[in-house]
């Protein structure tokens, strides 16, 4: 079974809009293509972690990157008759603070995908993407539909 | 410690805008914390089972170190995360979840913090994160 771009895209949407934490931290789907996604999450006052540089939250991007690895695993998982993820484990290395005021990207690769785990690898940045505010690397445990 | 580590954790709590969109409290009893997330709809990352977004989980501990550290290493400024690991054990439940830091070892700059979060019971985590930190000035 192969997935149709508007299936995947449609999936994908679902996924970054309609999920109710992903909705309430205002996440907006950036791209997507097979083991691939990118998402966006635009600078909010009360996401602020840091009152005196008005810096994002390291909370709001550990759940960005979490679920943009999340978001790269379906797309790539879809024709597996895959159901969804839970996140086994997740590191996250924070090169320096985004800065004030900026809205935060990140893109995420899952490079392996066996029957049960997927390995993904992910970075955050706010302008430039070979300047990453967080990078992050994790393995996720596969949830199959029941055949 | 007592009244003014007690303030200390308040100002951290008041002053951090992402702790209320959390909707994080947390509790001192002597020296020790206890962070406290009620459940809210908006927490929600999984709606069929339902269960809490791992993300979530993650920033309360994450969360948790840091209120920690404002109580033991007081600073004017907010301490910064310098790496995190998590790791998730069980579906955290829609329902409150609980977690306390440990300090292992505090530095001149450096802390090194874990983390454990539960639901229902404290020997059964759902999820625990160990961290690096890197400390403001004092």
């Amino acid at each position: 079974m192969t997935i149709s771009p508007e299936t995947l895209i449609e999936a994908a949407r679902r996924m970054v809009e309609a999920v109710p934490q992903a909705a309430a931290l205002g996440f907006k789907l950036l791209s997507v293509e097979p083991g691939k996604g990118s998402i966006l999450t635009p600078w909010r006052e009360d996401l602020v972690g840091d009152p005196d540089t008005g810096v994002i939250a390291g909370g709001v991007v550990t759940a960005l990157l979490d679920h943009c690895c999340g978001l790269a695993i379906t797309s790539r998982s879809l024709e597996g008759g895959f159901l969804s993820t839970a996140t086994l484990d997740l590191r996250i290395d924070y090169m320096r603070p985004a800065a004030p005021r900026a809205d935060v990207t990140a893109t995420a690769h899952c490079y392996k995908l066996t029957r049960s785990i997927a390995f993904v690898r992910a970075h955050a940045f706010d302008a430039d993407p070979d300047d990453p505010i967080a990078t992050a690397q994790g393995a996720f445990v596969l949830k199959r539909a029941q055949p | 410690m007592s009244q003014a580590a007690a303030q200390r954790l308040e100002a951290f709590l008041e002053r951090v805008p992402y702790v209320r969109f959390l909707g994080m409290r947390a509790e001192l009893a002597g020296d020790e914390m206890t962070a406290i997330l009620p459940f809210a709809p908006h927490l929600i990352g999984n709606v069929a089972l339902p269960a809490l977004h791992g993300g979530v989980i993650g920033a309360f501990m994450e969360m948790t170190a840091l209120a920690q550290l404002s109580v033991i290493a007081p600073s004017p400024k907010v301490h910064k995360t310098i790496d995190i690991t998590i790791e998730y054990l069980r579906p955290g439940k829609a329902q409150v979840i609980y977690a306390r830091a440990d300090v292992r070892k505090i530095g001149r700059q450096i802390a090194n913090v874990h983390v454990e979060a539960w639901q229902d019971h404290r020997d059964k985590p759902a999820a625990a994160l160990r961290g690096h930190f890197l400390l403001s000035g004092t």
